[in-house]
C-alpha cells in the first residue's frame, strides 16, 4: 500500500517534517516494493489559511491510504478522515524510519487531531 | 519541553508590552516573540539587532490590466467587498488594492482574462538578537489585513529557536482585541496572562477576552495593571476573577516609572526605581510558579 | 462630516475623545451619531448610556452544499482561495468558519447545488443617548473577523449632521474598514515612546488613504515637547492637547465622561469641535473648488 510521510527534503533519509500542512515534501512510498516519489507541497506554504485541508487532499490524490506526520490540525484531519485516510502521528527521525516504524505496527492510529489548527 | 506565555489584554494599552519586557528581564533564559505585528513595541524597549529578515505573503491581490479590460462589469457585479470600481466613467474598471480581499473571484469570471491574481508581499518578520535573548518579530504591511498567519509565523519561528537552543521559556507579547490575530496568538499556549486595568471599559474588555480564552480551554491569570486609580473596580475585578476560576496574578500600581523606563528604553524593573518594579517581580512569582504547574493558573 | 477617530496605539483616548465630542456637539444641538466600531471590544456605550432600540444579529453567507445535486466536480474548491470549500475524493466538504463570504463557490457551481446560509459574526445594537444617535456591534467571541461587522454597523448610519466613527486600536483591516468614507481622522496618541512610535505607524495609514487627518494629544503634560515634534516632521496639525489630569482617569475608570466629570474639559472639546467642523468646511470648500470645470 501506498503511505505518504511529511518531509523536510526529498529522499528517504530527510528527517520527517513534523507539521502536515506547511511541510514542503510529501513522500509516497509503496510498502511492499519499497519505492517512492517526492511530491511538492509547495504551494501550500503561501497559502493565507487552509494549508492542512489542501494538504489533505494533495495525499488524497497520491492514492495513499496512511498519512505519517508529527501533528495534524482539526481541519486536516476531518479533511483526511473523510479521504479514508489514516493518520499516524508522533512520528519523528527520518522519513526510511517513519516507514519502518509504520510496517512494524509500532505507530498508532489516531482518533482525533493532536494540535489547534492555526493560519 | 519550552513553555509559552502569551500577554494580552482585551482592552489597549493597559500595559502589556511593558510588563512583558519586565518578566525578560527577570526571567533566565527565554525566547521572546513580538505578536502585536500590527503595531509592534518591544523592540522599542529591547533594541534587537536584525540577524535576518524574511518577507511576508498573506495572500493574494487582484490588479485589472487596463489595456484588457472592456468595461464589461462582471468584476464589479461579483466583488462582494467593494473593492471594484469603475474607472474612465464606466469604460473600464479598477481595483481598490487596501479594499481587496485576496478571494479572487473577479479573476475567476473575468471574460478578458484582464485580472492578474497574484500573491503579494505584505509584511516582514525578522530574527534578532537582544540583551535578553533572540527575539522573532514582525511588521505588517501599512493598512493592510492582519489575519493571524503572521502571527502565527512568528510565534513558530520563535518557538522553533527554543527548541533548537533547548531554551525553557518563550514569551509571546500579544495584540488588543478578540479577533484572529488574537486566536492566533493564543492557541496552544501554557499560559496566558491577562493585564487589565481597573476602569468600567477594562473590566467588559477582560469579560470577553476572558470568554476568549475559555473558549479555547487555555489557562489563563489575570493582572490588574494601575491598581489604585480605583480600588474599587480593582476589588470587582479581582474577586471576580478569583470566583470564575482564572488564575490572579496580582496588582501593579500605576507609576510614572513605566513611561520613564520606555523613554530610557530599559523595563520598568531594569530602571529599577518606585513602586511596580517591585511589585512586577512580585506578579512575575506568580506566573512563574502557574507556568511551572505549582501555582494557580485555572 | 463624518469623521473616525483612531489610533495606533491602544489605550491612547479614543473613545474618550469620541464619546465627548458627541456630548459637547449634542449640547450644541447638532444632529450627532456616534458609531463604535471597534466590535470587538466596544466601550462608548458604557459612557453613554444609551437606550437600545434595536438590536440585530449579522451573518456572513457561508456555502452549504446539497449533496443531491452535487456531482463532486471540485469547481468549488478550485475558486476558493480559502479552502473553506474542497472536494476531497468525491466528497464535498465545508469549513465553515474559515470562509470570508465571497460568494464564488456558489456562482460558479454548474449544478447551482451550493446555497448560502449564514455564520453569526455579532449584534449591531441601535438607540440613542439624549441626543445622541447610538451604534454599535458586538463581535462574537470567538469568531475571528470583525470587518463585516464592522460593516454592518457603519451601515446603520442615521441622516444626520455629524457622524463619529470610534476605530479600534492598531492600523490594520478592522481600522481601514472603520475609516473608509470619512472626510476627517482623528488620530489619538499619548505622549510616550511607544504612543508615538505607533502613532507614526497611524500616519503612514492615514496617508496611504489619502484621508486628511490631525492628531489629538491625550495626557499631554507641559515641557513634552515630543508629540509636536513629531506632528511638525510630519507637517500634520495637532487640533488639541488634552492634558494629563488624574482626575479625567478617574472620571474615565468609572465610566463618567470627562466633560461632566471634570471642569475645564468641556472647553478643550468645544474648541476641538471647533475645529474639526473648520476644516470640514474648508474640505468642502477645496471639493466644491475642485470640481468647478
Amino acid at each position: 500500500m501506498k503511505v505518504v510521510v511529511t518531509s523536510q527534503g526529498k529522499d528517504m533519509d530527510a528527517p520527517v517534517d513534523l507539521r502536515f500542512g506547511r511541510a514542503p515534501w510529501f513522500i509516497v512510498v509503496d510498502t511492499e516494493t519499497g519505492e517512492y516519489e517526492a511530491v511538492s507541497n509547495e504551494q501550500n506554504l503561501n497559502a493565507p489559511q487552509g494549508a492542512g485541508i489542501q494538504a489533505a487532499d494533495n495525499v488524497a490524490r497520491t492514492g495513499a491510504r496512511a498519512l505519517v506526520t508529527g501533528n495534524c490540525g482539526p481541519n486536516a484531519f476531518r479533511t483526511l478522515s473523510e479521504a479514508e485516510i489514516k493518520v499516524y502521528m508522533g512520528s519523528s527521525g527520518t522519513v526510511a524510519e517513519a516507514v519502518e516504524a509504520f510496517k512494524r505496527g509500532d505507530l498508532g492510529a489516531a482518533d482525533e487531531a493532536n494540535v489547534e489548527g492555526h493560519w | 519541553m519550552t513553555k509559552e506565555l502569551v500577554i494580552i489584554s482585551g482592552k489597549g494599552g493597559t500595559g502589556k508590552t511593558s510588563i512583558l519586557a519586565s518578566f525578560a528581564s527577570l526571567a533566565d533564559a527565554m525566547v521572546l516573540a513580538d505578536a502585536d505585528v500590527d503595531a509592534a513595541d518591544l523592540h522599542l524597549v529591547l533594541s534587537p539587532e536584525v540577524k535576518r529578515r524574511e518577507s511576508f505573503s498573506g495572500g493574494s491581490k487582484a490588479s485589472i490590466d487596463e489595456s484588457l479590460c472592456t468595461g464589461c462589469g462582471t468584476c464589479f457585479e461579483v466583488c462582494r467587498f467593494q473593492a471594484v470600481l469603475p474607472v474612465r466613467g464606466g469604460q473600464a474598471y479598477a481595483v481598490d488594492e487596501v479594499a481587496c480581499e485576496g478571494c479572487g473571484v473577479c479573476a475567476y469570471f473575468c471574460p478578458e482574462k484582464a485580472v492578474d491574481f497574484s500573491p503579494v508581499v505584505n509584511g516582514e518578520w525578522f530574527v534578532s538578537e537582544t540583551r535578553r535573548g533572540p527575539m522573532v518579530h514582525a511588521r505588517l504591511g501599512i493598512a493592510e489585513e492582519n489575519s493571524g498567519k503572521l502571527v502565527t509565523l512568528v510565534r513558530k519561528e520563535a518557538r522553533k529557536i527554543a527548541e533548537e537552543k533547548g531554551i525553557p521559556l518563550l514569551l509571546v507579547d500579544g495584540s488588543p482585541g478578540i479577533g484572529c490575530p488574537v486566536i492566533a496568538s493564543i492557541s496552544g499556549a501554557d499560559l496566558v496572562l491577562i493585564v487589565t486595568e481597573p476602569t468600567v471599559a477594562g473590566e467588559h474588555d477582560l469579560d470577553r477576552v476572558s470568554d476568549l480564552t475559555r473558549h479555547f480551554g487555555i489557562p489563563s491569570m489575570v493582572c490588574i495593571n494601575k491598581a489604585d486609580l480605583n480600588p474599587e473596580v480593582a476589588d470587582r475585578i479581582e474577586e471576580k476573577t478569583r470566583k470564575t476560576g482564572l488564575g490572579f496574578a496580582g496588582r501593579l500600581s500605576y507609576d510614572p516609572a513605566f513611561t520613564e523606563a520606555q523613554i530610557e528604553k530599559k523595563s520598568v524593573v531594569e530602571k529599577g526605581d518606585g513602586r511596580a518594579a517591585g511589585e512586577l517581580r512580585e506578579v512575575w512569582r506568580e506566573v512563574r510558579e502557574a507556568l511551572d504547574g505549582r501555582g494557580r493558573g485555572a | 462630516m463624518r469623521i473616525a477617530i483612531a489610533s495606533g496605539k491602544g489605550g491612547t483616548g479614543k473613545t474618550t475623545v469620541a464619546v465627548n465630542l458627541a456630548l459637547v456637539a449634542s449640547k450644541e444641538g447638532r444632529s450627532v451619531q456616534l458609531l463604535d466600531c471597534d466590535v470587538e471590544e466596544p466601550n462608548s456605550h458604557l459612557f453613554l448610556h444609551p437606550e437600545l432600540e434595536t438590536s440585530r444579529r449579522v451573518f456572513l453567507p457561508v456555502p452549504t452544499v446539497d449533496k443531491s445535486l452535487c456531482t463532486a466536480c471540485g469547481e468549488c474548491g478550485k475558486i476558493c482561495a480559502y479552502s473553506a470549500i474542497v472536494v476531497v475524493k468525491d466528497k464535498v466538504l465545508t469549513f465553515p468558519e474559515l470562509c470570508h463570504g465571497c460568494g464564488g463557490c456558489k456562482r460558479v457551481c454548474p449544478e447551482e447545488a451550493i446555497r448560502e446560509t449564514g455564520r453569526e459574526m455579532g449584534v449591531v445594537e441601535c438607540g440613542r443617548a439624549d441626543g445622541i444617535a447610538f451604534a454599535h456591534g458586538k463581535l462574537r467571541v470567538s469568531e475571528v473577523m470583525p470587518v463585516p461587522l464592522i460593516r454592518a454597523v457603519k451601515g446603520s448610519a442615521d441622516d444626520v449632521d455629524l457622524h463619529l466613527f470610534d476605530a479600534p486600536p492598531g492600523t490594520s483591516c478592522p481600522v481601514i474598514e472603520t475609516i473608509r468614507g470619512s472626510s476627517y481622522v482623528l488620530l489619538v496618541t499619548e505622549p510616550t515612546p511607544f504612543g508615538l512610535w505607533d502613532l507614526g505607524l497611524a500616519l503612514d495609514m492615514a496617508k496611504k488613504l489619502g484621508v486628511p487627518h490631525g492628531i489629538v494629544v491625550n495626557r499631554h503634560m507641559d515641557g513634552n515637547e515630543s508629540a509636536r515634534r513629531l506632528a511638525s516632521e510630519r507637517g500634520v496639525e495637532i487640533l488639541a492637547e488634552i492634558p494629563d489630569d488624574r482626575r479625567v482617569a478617574e472620571a474615565y475608570s468609572r465610566g463618567e465622561a470627562a466633560v461632566d466629570a471634570v471642569p475645564g474639559t468641556r472647553d478643550v472639546f468645544t474648541r476641538l469641535l471647533q475645529r474639526l467642523l473648520e476644516l470640514g468646511r474648508a474640505g468642502e470648500q477645496t471639493e466644491k473648488g475642485a470640481a468647478k470645470p
